[in-house]
């Protein structure tokens, strides 16, 4: 139906020749812009409203005093749903320290947040199909897990800044209370906020699937950066550390990577270490965390996202 | 009236100011917008920025960034 009605604008609407390249890019333009534009509304609403039931004031509650392991795995599953932006990133270590969360937990959470959430999950989806969204999700899960387990394992709290010790608010925070019709309204806003911000990068990402599909040719990278050549997936890694961005600004790098012949496995490598891992990250980080522990954070992100990409690209 | 904008800086927790700055002076009362950005103080209202304390009452937290309007309304429902 809505592949019709991008059909009927262009050679109803603007009258385009039929079948030719530029009317079939601008269909397929059209298609997929509508398409990602429904998923991301509709999915990013259903999942705000879930989120609504999990502010940071609640996980932390439930993480509070958990076990490793099974603590590690909740808050990656908890990052996927809780309301985070990089700025709270210190409250919110605070708060969970205080709270008892242990630090492998609390990294956990920090890692598996920016990397996995709705608006890459739709990304992924519309632009790649099921089967790279669940490994994606799946992989960004198990970085996030296994990289909080090592830290934890480490033992590294005597390199977290003293001062976060000093906080004793007794974690009674009061819940905003909110009556489902609120939620709704939250939902409605929280889809609206996160629209306007990622509308942009959507577009430029279509539009490189519709245009530069078929003018450029695939295989431009591949030889340089195909599966077949063994520093693609740490070199990806390496380009992808310092750069900052969400993970609806990455997609259309992502997008044109993959079109111009990049494998999998080192693409979403690349995404990860974009959207994990980054230099303002780590600088806001630096106010609670001292330099050897930002460190080891980094270091075990990069071998981890390195190690996903090869086991991609292995799969895939 | 006292009203506290909490955050560390970032851009939301400006524009959040900007916001209720514009609402006192639209709303014509009389009260004292602070910018609080020691992590001590945030710490003791929430642990989502930005926040909005009224009268030591915390009246939201986090993003999306409430409007006009109901910064307009938070603070009415203060003033009575």
């Amino acid at each position: 139906m809505l592949r019709n009605f991008a059909e009927y604008l262009v050679y109803d609407v603007i009258h385009l020749e039929y079948s030719s390249r530029l009317a079939d890019a601008l269909v397929f333009f059209i298609y997929d812009t509508i398409k990602i534009f429904l998923l991301l509304s509709v999915i990013i609403f259903v999942v705000s409203i879930i989120r609504s039931y999990f502010p940071p004031e609640k996980t932390k509650r439930i993480l509070s005093h958990k076990k490793e392991f099974i603590g590690n795995i909740l808050a990656a599953l908890l990052g996927i749903v809780t309301p985070f932006c990089s700025c709270s990133a210190v409250p919110l270590f605070i708060g969970f320290v205080e709270a008892g969360v242990p630090l492998g937990v609390t990294f956990s959470f920090l890692i598996s947040s920016p990397m996995v959430n709705e608006v890459a999950v739709v990304l992924l989806f519309g632009l790649f199909g099921w089967k790279v969204t669940a490994i994606y999700i799946g992989a960004g899960l198990c970085v996030a897990i296994l990289g909080g387990f090592i830290i934890g394992r480490l033992k590294l709290e005597k390199w977290v800044e003293e001062y976060v010790y000093k906080f004793h608010n007794g974690s009674q925070y009061e819940i905003l209370k909110q009556s489902f019709r609120e939620r709704l309204q939250y939902a409605k806003d929280n889809t609206i906020d996160i629209l306007k911000r990622v509308w942009l990068y959507i577009l430029i990402a279509i539009g490189i699937g519709g245009f530069i599909h078929g003018y450029v040719p695939e295989d431009f990278l591949v030889h340089y950066a195909g599966k077949g050549n063994f520093f693609a997936v740490p070199v990806a890694v390496l380009i992808g550390v310092p750069l900052y961005s969400n993970a609806a600004g990455v997609i259309p790098i992502v997008y044109a990577l993959m079109e111009k012949g990049l494998s999998m496995g080192t693409v979403l490598a690349f995404m990860m270490a974009v959207t994990a891992l980054s230099l303002p990250e780590m600088i806001i980080l630096r106010k609670v965390l001292k330099i050897p522990l930002l460190c080891v954070f980094a270091g075990i992100m990069t071998v981890t996202i390195i190690a996903v990409g090869y086991l991609f690209n292995a799969i895939l | 009236m006292e009203i506290k904008v909490l955050g560390p800086g970032c851009p939301n927790c400006q524009m959040l100011e900007e916001t209720v700055k514009k609402a006192v002076k639209e709303l014509g009362i009389d009260a004292k917008v602070e910018k609080i950005t020691d992590m001590f103080e945030i710490m003791k209202h929430t642990m989502s920025t930005p926040g909005l304390v009224i009268n030591g009452k915390l009246k939201h937290a986090g993003r999306p960034l409430p409007n006009l309007e109901k910064v307009k309304e938070m603070i009415r429902q203060e003033t009575v």
